[in-house]
């Protein structure tokens, strides 16, 4: 989550203070996402520093401080807008990790690994799926920050469907031994720490 | 007094090579004002469950119990009766009948069950109204959205005094944001003291229940605990097991 190009989106609308910033910040993530005031003034220094805002230069740093953002801040932020964030490797996740480590321990059931976490996750789901019953009708930004970790958790939980079943297959059906001529692409698949 | 119990019911299909057992000795119960959903991957006896709990099919063993009253002592009028008057459905491609219109199809369980038809289609129009679709009354099944014949179909599951309600796949046709809406009114039947039950695949329908409950080769497989409120997403959750 960048703070950074988060303030400058706030500050693209008009010139505000730090205090108005961090108040505008959680409201617009449906307050999912907490900040304290330090994060905002120390994110404002820098972008400063870096020439994307400026302030009105009166007093101290405080709550008095307005700012605005530049030129170069607008450019920024359009820049960051449209920049995909990198998905192009998958993470090392501990999820998948266990799954596999499962089929290899002696007397363990690798479904009812899969199931306490299916279970895990839907109990998690449904959590998400009360908070936007009931207050996320009328607040459009929360509604938007349920919604990505509904859809998130929901394609965990189809992940594990998906390695039931196949798990189920190949119990009954083993693969046929993979032709010599196929390509390793498997090597070539980064994994990211 | 629960709406719905199924007692160690079992279904099996076939014979001998070609014997499959749908079901087998499932326990569960719904109360009035509970929304349970029933998840599992396709030939885990989900639908099945469903078609008994509706009196639709017989159990091979085992008892179905609406409203306190066994099934198996009923009639078949008295199971037509319970049918009309007392247990909705939803099913995934909607079930209206073309040649009604929304208001004719929401009134027709009332008008077969003997409710005079003026009668009968001023309850439809107030289920309709309830669901937002009282402008659309008057059109037929063919020139409403997916979304629309959907809630007819809803209007049409919970008008009269229903006490319990059947869903199966109720938004598997719908996009995220209709699917949204279906499960929406539904909770809100429930809020009303209807006890519902929903099938599905999909984690994000099961998630509206307040219990869901696993279905794996016709048994029930696990269940989720009762539902923690949304604040407890605010403070961080060491997941399962550690």
């Amino acid at each position: 989550m960048s703070v950074r190009h988060a303030l400058l989106a706030l500050l693209s609308e008009e010139p505000k203070y730090g205090l108005r910033l961090r108040e505008e910040f959680e409201a617009g993530t449906g307050e999912v996402w907490p900040l304290n005031v330090g994060q905002v003034y120390t994110t404002l220094q820098r972008l400063e520093r870096d020439g994307l805002v400026e302030s009105d230069g009166s007093g101290e740093d405080g709550p008095q401080k307005s700012f605005r953002i530049t030129p170069d801040g607008q450019r920024e932020l359009a820049g960051w807008l449209r920049t995909p964030p990198d998905l192009s490797s998958p993470p090392r996740d501990e999820l998948v990790i266990k799954v596999l480590v499962a089929l290899r321990v002696p007397g363990t059931d690798v479904h009812e690994v899969i199931q306490v976490h299916r279970r895990y996750l839907v109990e998690l789901m449904q959590q998400w799926t009360r908070l936007k019953e009931d207050e996320a009708e009328f607040d459009l930004g929360l509604a938007l920050v349920v919604d990505a970790e509904l859809f998130r958790l929901d394609s965990v939980v189809r992940w594990l469907d998906a390695a039931d079943s196949r798990l189920r297959r190949a119990a009954t059906e083993p693969p046929p031994p993979p032709p010599a001529s196929l390509p390793r692409l498997r090597r070539r698949i980064g994994v990211r720490p | 007094m629960s709406v719905l119990e199924l007692r160690g019911v079992s279904k099996v299909y076939g014979e001998g090579p070609a014997r499959v057992r749908a079901l087998q000795r499932v326990d569960l119960a719904v109360e009035a004002g509970a929304l349970v959903a029933v998840m599992g991957p396709s030939g885990s006896g989900k639908s099945t469950l469903l078609t008994i709990a509706g009196s639709l099919e017989d159990p091979t063993s085992g008892e179905v119990l609406v409203c306190g009253t066994a099934l198996s002592g009923m009639s078949r009028n008295q199971r037509a009766r319970l049918r009309r008057r007392t247990i909705g459905y939803v099913f995934q491609d909607f079930n209206l009948l073309a040649g009604l219109s929304a208001a004719e199809n929401v009134a027709l369980p009332l008008e077969l069950d003997g409710t005079s038809v003026r009668k009968a289609r001023a309850a439809g129009m107030r289920a309709l109204e309830e669901l937002g679709l009282g402008e659309r009354a008057s059109r037929y099944p063919d020139e409403l959205s997916g979304g629309e014949r959907q809630r007819v179909a809803i209007a049409r599951a919970v008008v009269g005094d229903r006490r319990l309600l059947l869903a199966d796949e109720p938004s598997g046709a719908l996009d995220s944001v209709n699917g949204e809406a279906v499960m929406r009114l539904i909770r809100a039947a429930c809020r009303q003291g209807v006890a519902g039950v929903v099938v599905t695949h999909d984690a994000q329908l099961a998630s509206w229940a307040d219990r869901v409950v696993f279905l794996r080769d016709g048994r029930v497989a696990d269940q989720t605990a009762p539902a923690a409120g949304p604040e407890s997403l605010l403070t961080p959750s060491p997941g399962p097991g550690q």
